[in-house]
């Protein structure tokens, strides 16, 4: 009896209720990758790299409007009226500052893929597989990390941007509001993708292999940095299958007010109205979110 | 009080093919409350496979298991809140702490914010890794890794615990305390464990009983005594001054001697009680006007019982390790 009221003594308190919500342990496992990210700051140094140097070198030194001011004869109007009839703004590096938000959600959601590759080495999966947390939470939770740090990495990419000369003039609350619900689901789709590729791999030079696969082919398919008028006719037919294409042609009717009337008139034609674009880009999440969640469900047991 | 009874986990012809191959093949067995049972086997015998299918990792293809009286297939998510899980791998996130990776675990159970923490605690110090609880994993040796798995499978409260080979590559020391912390889950926390290992002094100083499995088959069952008691007793090895005349007749008629064989100046006798028998036998020798020279007796270890089992050593069955590989190699293909 002695033994038994010692053995009562060292039993663990009586378990508490488990939350049983579908939901319980998504801001856990988003928080976890959240924490390795924000721990390491190097990683983010250098994937802003790459679209800065994008910026400073490429987008100023591609200098429109020196092309045209080695014509004799060629006034400043002219100038600012060819600009802004091919790229919706007066300024080249605007249109490719513009550009360059989706360049960095693009490649940091093509990297959201990896994390779930490395965890299934890493047994980490297996531990989270063998706990009641939904499988469509794993998911979710790669997908959230994913949007949390690309969001981030565009905000820092935009106050750069400005800095290094960017045009404000049409900037306004809604605009960068705008901008970040556009950029927002953009990578909510493209981290779903790059998720959803992931699911079944444990191997990264696969992983890698199909992030060079699609990431480019992604970039020069859309109009991030080069107008789709000056395209052949089979990649403007491209562009418009792009989802890419919808994200950056909305960010600049609202951040340089590609679609006004003057822009218009200078013959600058936009991809699509700015509801069009919100609609692409939202049908774009919700359907890849929602497969991702169904492939989750199949893909993760084996 | 404990119900000895009562029966936890109950499986039935449970089996796994990938492919082609056949990793379980139909194993039925019965883990009551309170004991510790052993999965015994080598590499690729289908141990690994059979724990994954308990803890609802991997679908199985055939039979029925119930666990905590939920069905694997039917109620996975009651399965996974009723049982813990310490896998073979490290799991633990190198680049967080010990104590984030136990709270990482209960937020995955849903175990409320204000438990977790003083139970994460409480667990750390079960380990002894209170004083590491703030250190990056990154930081950890082997076996500090070993016991976080361990602690982060006790997070949801489990009465039942799977381990899956839970002393794999451990030093000695770690070894020991990794038995110390299982023997004391069982005793004092009172909780039915259930793990596998291919080390057979393990299984034998551990388990309460053990099942032998090699090829996806259970091979039998029972306690590690019933085991050793298949070889068919104990071994008395007696060597006498002269080898003539033969007395193996007259010591076979001795009671409880089931076997003789004379080899030159030696006899090896099996028998079932060898304490008994060998005083008999000394009597007997004496007796017949011979000298006994020497006299040893051996009770048979897990080690012989598994070779009159399976016909083979386990550690012949290590040393072939190319096999295994190719089966591992064939079980990856067949999962993707």
């Amino acid at each position: 009896m002695a033994q038994q009221e010692r053995a009562r003594e060292k039993a663990f308190r009586a378990a508490p209720n488990l939350n049983k919500s579908p939901l319980h342990g998504l801001w856990a496992l988003t928080n976890r990758d959240l924490i390795k990210w924000y721990k390491n700051p190097i990683q983010l140094i250098i994937s802003l790299v790459q679209p800065i140097v994008w910026l400073g070198l490429f987008g100023k030194a591609f200098n429109i409007a020196a092309l045209f001011t080695s014509q004799p004869g060629v006034t400043q109007a002219e100038i600012a009226a060819v600009d802004l009839g091919t790229f919706g703004t007066t300024s080249y590096f605007s249109y490719l500052a513009a550009g360059m938000l989706a360049f960095i959600i693009l490649f940091t959601a093509a990297f959201a893929g990896m994390s779930v590759v490395w965890d299934r080495r890493f047994g980490f999966m297996n531990k989270a597989m063998s706990t009641p947390v939904g499988r469509g939470a794993i998911v979710t939770g790669k997908v959230l990390q994913s949007v949390v740090r690309s969001l981030i990495q565009a905000a820092i990419v935009l106050a750069i941007a400005v800095a290094l000369g960017m045009d404000t003039a049409n900037f306004s609350v809604f605009a960068i509001a705008g901008t970040f619900v556009m950029l927002f689901l953009m990578t909510f789709g493209l981290s779903s993708l790059f998720v959803m590729l992931a699911l079944r791999s444990s191997d990264w030079q696969t992983q890698m292999a199909i992030i060079n696969l699609l990431n480019l082919p992604l970039l020069f398919t859309s109009n991030a940095m080069l107008p789709v008028k000056i395209m052949p006719a089979w990649l403007q037919t491209v562009v418009r299958f792009n989802p890419v294409s919808y994200a950056v042609d909305g960010v600049r009717q609202m951040l340089l007010g590609s679609g006004s009337a003057a822009a218009a008139a200078a013959g600058y034609s936009v991809l699509a109205p700015l509801w069009v674009d919100f609609a692409v880009l939202a049908a774009f999440a919700a359907v890849l979110s929602v497969l991702g969640i169904i492939l989750s469900w199949r893909l993760l047991s084996k | 009080m404990v119900d000895s009874g009562g029966v936890v986990v109950d499986v039935e012809s449970l089996s796994k093919t990938f492919g082609t191959l056949k990793a379980v093949d139909g194993v039925t067995f019965q883990i009551r409350e309170g004991e510790i049972f052993g999965f015994l086997g080598p590499n690729g015998a289908g141990k690994t496979t059979t724990i994954n299918m308990l803890t609802t990792l991997l679908r199985a293809s055939g039979g029925k298991a119930v666990i905590n009286g939920y069905d694997i297939r039917k109620q996975p998510n009651e399965v996974r809140r009723s049982v813990g899980v310490v896998p073979q791998e490290y799991t633990a996130d190198e680049d967080i702490t010990g104590l984030q990776n136990i709270l990482l675990c209960a937020d995955l159970y849903g175990l409320p914010r204000n438990d977790s923490r003083p139970h994460a605690m409480e667990l750390l110090e079960l380990v002894e890794l209170q004083e590491a609880a703030n250190r990056k994993v990154g930081t950890y040796s082997g076996g500090m890794r070993r016991r976080l798995e361990l602690a982060s499978g006790l997070i949801n409260y489990p009465k039942l615990l799977f381990l899956d080979e839970p002393t794999l590559g451990l030093d000695v020391q770690t070894r020991s305390a990794v038995w110390r912390y299982i023997r004391m889950l069982k005793e004092e926390y009172r909780m039915t464990l259930f793990l596998t290992t291919h080390y057979l002094e393990e299984a034998d100083s551990l388990c309460d009983r053990i099942a032998i499995i090699d090829h996806g088959h259970i091979i039998k069952i029972g306690t590690p005594d019933e085991l050793k008691a298949t070889v068919g007793g104990d071994i008395i090895a007696v060597g006498v001054a002269e080898a003539e005349p033969d007395i193996s007749a007259d010591i076979a008629k001795i009671p409880l001697v089931k076997d003789v064989k004379k080899n030159g100046n030696e006899y090896r006798i099996k028998s079932e009680v060898g304490e008994e028998s060998s005083i008999q036998i000394i009597d007997l020798v004496r007796s017949k006007g011979l000298h006994v020279t020497k006299i040893s007796l051996t009770k048979p270890s897990l080690d012989e019982a598994y070779l009159e089992l399976t016909g083979r050593s386990i550690r012949e069955e290590e040393s072939n390790k190319m096999d295994a590989f190719k089966q591992r190699i064939t079980m990856m293909r067949a999962r993707r």
